[in-house]
């Protein structure tokens, strides 16, 4: 059995070397980007949306054991609108992508993704399934990706971890949600004969006219 | 009949007990550290334990149990310095969602499989982390691995860094040593008796022909073989 | 006609499915190969027909039942289903059709419905099955009777079947799409029906090993992407109503319903129905009648589940569930899989109680192989299938109390023991809850000294005082009382006939366990009792569950001191083995997992992979009730139903 692993956690403000070395205990200096980031990674509430095995894994995480709200992602929202943080735990079908991706619009920014799990970062073991969407990021920006089948508890939180790493480093002169410009909303997928991506509904009706001029589908990619 | 209360009344009894409990464990060691029968995560989940039971992760973590299955990973031989798969393909037979893939090395003069795989591909994107691939390898050659800390961002390219080439898939058998010790020792007990099984074959073989000549000498040398 | 089947000398010959693929086979009869399924081939032994089967036949004449390959009895003239049907519930008294699935035999031209009825008093099933000769293309088979009218747990069996092959049941009250959605191309589990990521009827591929090169799925097919359009299709002159038809009932009653149906680019007005005039006549206080949908996105429908209730004030009127959002297309997958390959599948159906489900489809394959495995491995099957009962029990009790807004608090104790029951999962199986434990003939590992010191002290010390704490913590609660006494009350005789099983049909006074009544592994050797209660609301089923709880334990600790005569080590039959061949049948059988009854209809045909494969779920089925249970109650009250049905939506789609 092995010990237990004494690993520093990475100050949030890292003492400054402008300031004198006698006041660094009273005293430290920052910029408005840590603080403003500062705030927000250590107030991501998720929002309490399960699709699968992965969501009882989160679920698990969230409980006593683990205890989430040790990082201040303090608790889970069911309504979109209050949350910063969409967790895919779960295989995304097809039936089910519609309502994630208007889920998504829903949800204020800034807002991340996290895709828990083997099924929502490709398809997973179910990949090749008729109602099985390869991946979530086919049609909503993913942040941090998590491998596994389904991953750990400690795996989701190591997941946060990255994503708060990931939140450090945006600087407020860059980020999308202040600048002027489109909001980002992602059209909603069409549950037609199957699933139809509406950014690509172009490409789908030359491709599937070119097919019917030529009834033999081709097999090779 | 019981008065009317009662029952939430003993409900929440039990939700103060648990509230006292969590600090009345922990406090007992406080004062004296030494007290403590085993480090602070497995004591709180050890199944005597009252009081909280939180782990607090990056900082200390719960030992992993060597049955523990993540993704799989191939040994390598540290001695010769070569990979033990021998490219046989159960692994990719046995594969529930069939994630892996392998290149056979083929002899470039012959045309013949060599033993070794040229290329080896485990997509974990797909990987359900059954252990099938872990369970039937004749050769202990593929394993499941502990590290479970796989997370990643879009920009190092997932589904590139999610398939596992033969490069990322290789770690030396000195940890699959420091992971698996039960398992590890049996293989090397199966591997000293395959040893030993050898070695008294051979023995066999060589009393069989130091005794044979005398009784076969007048036979024709094809029964010697 | 073309229907009509012959009888059963000639046709025993075209019932056995040949072989998917000329491979060499163990069995000479399975590899023969067939001339349009009437070839040389060994013919299928047909059933030796049971007593029941006897008196059927001889009520309705050998004309019309006849014996089938391999089990059950085949009805030849599919018009006379309902008086069949009828007949079984009534005279023979199969009270309930425990299980409805189709297997398409494309090599003889037809598919097959098969039942299964069951007597809530125990025994075997009874398997039915009917012919229909499969359709050209696309299209529609011929209409097979519905028995949803006698039977109304076939309800959603009879639509998965149309959805999944399409064939429609005449008489059905509301025949769509269930697990899919209205307008899926194709019927999906055809066996000529292929997706967009198909690569091969069978594995393992030879792309894998010894041919390939790494591809991904996305690179091989033309849409770079899992979907299949047909010819022609235009998504931008496409209107779309993937729930067409949904509310067409529910509408009446609710003045100037619109249903609105939104896509990509916009949305469409469907339907506009219902008469307001009715209700405003009215003398009474008036409450508008509104149609909400919860879900699938929502906190308490425990998953992706969607329900669509029509609530008069807060009063739930009528309601209907939208399944499949999590259809993950088992069976298909099942189908292609070899034998051994679908056991780390299983885990995912049911993932809260993954080693029971193991224990089903293990237990199906052995009844077809003739195997039994090990002493020692049936008792660690038994230890991990009680310890399975018991966390999953907490879990559904925690998740209970959450609906019932007892926020959290009881969810966190119970999921802190839970984790102490995965501890020990992980520590033996290698992974929390997707154990992948069991093996054909055993089990994959047997427990070291301290693992069996690891589970004796939660056994024997750790639950037991956890169970008392729950039921101090829960039972005698005022609020958990007034909440859930007389709420979702379904009498037994409705439960029945609903195909309800599990601690929910126990918990209305039917002492239905599969433990018991068809008994498996070695439960016969443990001092356990089957609690029933009667009050059949969910008060009696959390109760149910804690006295479950506490027959598991007693099973524990039997199994932990009786394990102790056995072997160490001794935990797999015969040789290990990842290439196995079922020798060609069919097998239904079942196992009393938390849920309820988890059974597997398997057919093979003597090759590596079956050639159907379909779950048998309890929770699927036991939604079916739900609509009778809520119907009432308070739209809150719905919630707290619907927790103590304890689905798990990895298994209601499948």
């Amino acid at each position: 059995m092995s010990e237990t692993v004494n690993q520093p956690l990475p100050s949030d403000f890292p003492n400054d070397p402008r300031v004198p070395e006698e006041l660094r205990n009273n005293v430290f200096i920052t910029t408005l980007d840590k603080l403003y980031n500062w705030g927000r990674k250590r107030s991501m509430w998720p929002m309490l949306f399960g699709l699968a095995c992965c969501a009882i894994e989160m679920i698990a995480t969230a409980a006593s054991r683990h205890d989430l709200a040790r990082f201040g992602w303090e608790l889970m929202r069911a309504s979109p609108r209050q949350a910063d943080l969409m967790i895919v735990a779960g295989t995304v079908t097809k039936k089910m992508v519609p309502q994630i991706v208007r889920l998504y619009n829903q949800m204020p920014e800034p807002r991340y993704v996290i895709a828990m799990g083997a099924c929502a970062t490709a398809g997973g073991p179910f990949k090749e399934g008729y109602n099985v969407v390869s991946g979530i990021d086919k049609f909503i920006p993913v942040d941090v990706y998590i491998t596994g089948c389904p991953p750990r508890p400690e795996a989701l939180l190591h997941s946060f971890l990255k994503l708060q790493e990931k939140i450090e480093k945006q600087s407020l002169r860059t980020v999308p949600w202040y600048r002027p410009g489109e909001d980002d909303v992602i059209p909603v997928p069409m549950l037609g004969p199957d699933l139809v991506d509406m950014r690509r509904a172009e490409e789908i009706r030359q491709k599937a006219a070119a097919q019917a001029q030529q009834p033999v589908p081709t097999q090779e990619g | 009949m019981s008065l009317l209360g009662t029952g939430i009344l003993k409900g929440l009894g039990v939700t103060l007990r648990h509230f006292i409990n969590t600090y009345a464990e922990d406090l007992k060691y406080l004062i004296n550290k030494s007290a403590a029968p085993q480090p602070r995560p497995l004591r709180r989940q050890s199944p005597k334990n009252k009081g909280l039971v939180t782990v607090e992760y990056p900082k200390e973590r719960l030992p992993l149990p060597e049955n523990f299955r993540y993704v799989p990973f191939l040994v390598l031989d540290t001695e010769k310095q070569e990979e033990k798969c021998t490219s046989c393909g159960i692994c990719a037979k046995v594969c529930p969602p069939q994630c892996i893939w392998i290149v056979r090395t083929e002899d470039p003069v012959t045309k013949r499989p060599i033993p070794q795989p040229k290329e080896f591909y485990i997509d974990t994107t797909i990987c359900m982390n059954c252990g099938y691939c872990a369970e039937f390898c004749p050769f202990d050659a593929i394993k499941m691995d502990h590290d479970y800390e796989l997370s990643y961002y879009p920009e190092e390219q997932p589904h590139m860094r999610l398939v596992h080439d033969k490069a990322k898939l290789l770690k030396p058998d000195t940890y699959h040593a420091s992971i698996h010790p039960l398992d590890w020792q049996r293989e090397l007990a199966d591997r000293a008796a395959e040893e030993a099984k050898k070695k008294a074959a051979a023995e066999a073989k060589a009393k069989a022909e130091a005794a044979k000549p005398a009784p076969s000498a007048q036979q024709p040398p094809a029964s010697a073989a | 006609m073309a229907e009509e089947t012959p009888r059963p000398e000639t046709q025993a010959a075209s019932a056995q499915p040949s072989a998917a693929k000329p491979a060499p086979a163990a069995k000479p009869a399975a590899a023969a190969p067939k001339a349009g399924g009437h070839g040389a081939a060994k013919a299928a032994p047909l059933a030796t027909l049971t007593p029941d089967m006897q008196q059927l036949q001889q009520h309705f004449g050998e004309s019309v039942i006849a014996p089938a390959p391999y089990v059950g009895v085949l009805l030849q003239d599919k018009s006379r289903l309902p008086e069949v049907a009828t007949y079984l519930r009534d005279e023979l008294k199969y009270d309930s059709v425990t299980n409805l699935t189709a297997v398409d035999y494309i090599k003889d031209g037809y598919f097959e419905v098969v039942y299964h009825f069951q007597r809530s008093t125990g025994g075997e099933p009874l398997t039915l099955k009917v012919r229909v000769p499969r359709p050209q293309g696309n299209d529609l088979s011929e209409p097979v009777p519905s028995i949803t009218p006698i039977y109304a747990g076939a309800d959603f069996q009879e639509r998965e079947v149309y959805d999944m092959y399409g064939i429609p049941f005449s008489g059905h009250p509301d025949l769509r799409r269930i697990l899919l959605w209205e307008g899926f191309y194709g019927w999906p589990l055809r066996k000529d029906w292929h997706e967009a990521y198909y690569e091969g009827d069978t594995k393992p591929f030879d792309s894998r090993w010894p041919g390939g090169h790494h591809q991904l799925a996305e690179e091989r097919v033309p849409w770079a992407d899992n979907v299949n359009y047909p010819p022609g299709f235009d998504p931008l002159n496409f209107h779309a109503d993937p729930d067409a038809g949904l509310y067409d009932s529910m509408a009446e009653g609710v003045p100037g319903l619109k249903v609105v149906t939104k896509n990509g680019y916009g949305e469409t007005t469907t339907t506009v129905l219902g008469n307001g005039q009715a209700l405003a006549e009215e003398e009474e206080l008036r409450t508008d009648q509104i149609i909400v949908n919860m879900g699938p996105q929502h906190p308490s429908t425990h998953g992706v589940l969607r329900m669509v209730v029509k609530l008069d004030g807060e009063t739930v009127t009528d309601l209907k569930l939208v399944l499949g959002y999590l259809h993950r297309n088992h069976e298909k997958i099942g189908e292609r899989n070899t034998w051994l390959h679908n056991i780390p599948y299983t885990d995912r159906l049911d993932y809260i109680v993954g080693m029971a489900n193991e224990w089903g489809y293990v237990l199906t394959v052995e009844k077809m192989m003739g195997i039994k495995p090990t002493e020692r491995a049936e008792y660690l099957r038994v230890l991990m299938a009680e310890l399975t009962r018991i966390q999953s029990h907490f879990w559904a009790i925690g998740f209970l109390l959450n609906d019932l807004g007892a926020f959290y608090t009881p969810a966190l104790y119970f999921i802190t023991e839970r984790d102490l029951i995965l501890d020990f999962f992980e520590s033996v199986t290698g992974s929390r809850l997707m154990c992948n434990y069991f093996r054909f003939g055993g089990v994959s590992r047997d427990l070291t000294e301290a693992q069996l010191a690891q589970v004796k002290e939660l056994a024997f010390e750790r639950i037991p005082r956890k169970i008392d704490e729950l039921e101090e913590l829960l039972t005698d609660n005022e609020i958990v009382k007034a909440r859930t006494i007389g709420v979702g009350y379904l009498p037994a005789d409705r439960s029945i006939n609903y195909s309800l099983t599990g601690p929910c049909l126990r918990a209305a006074g039917v002492p239905y366990d599969i433990r018991r009544v068809d008994p498996y592994g070695i439960y016969d050797r443990f001092d356990f009792e089957i609690p029933v209660l009667y009050g059949a609301d969910v008060y009696d089923r959390y109760r149910i569950r804690v006295l479950e709880m506490r027959e598991s334990l007693k099973i524990v600790q039997q199994c932990l001191q009786q394990m102790e005569q056995t072997k160490w080590g001794d935990i797999q039959a015969g040789k290990k083995a990842y290439n196995h061949r079922v020798p060609a049948g069919q097998a239904y059988a079942r196992v009393e997992t938390p849920k309820g009854e988890l059974g597997f209809y398997l057919v093979s045909d003597g090759g590596q992979n079956p050639y159907r494969y379909h779950i048998r779920s309890s929770s699927f089925i036991n939604l079916t009730s739900l609509k009778e249970m809520v119907v009432g109650h308070k739209v809150a009250d719905a919630v707290v139903i619907l927790g103590s049905l304890d689905i798990v939506l990895g298994e209601v789609d499948r």
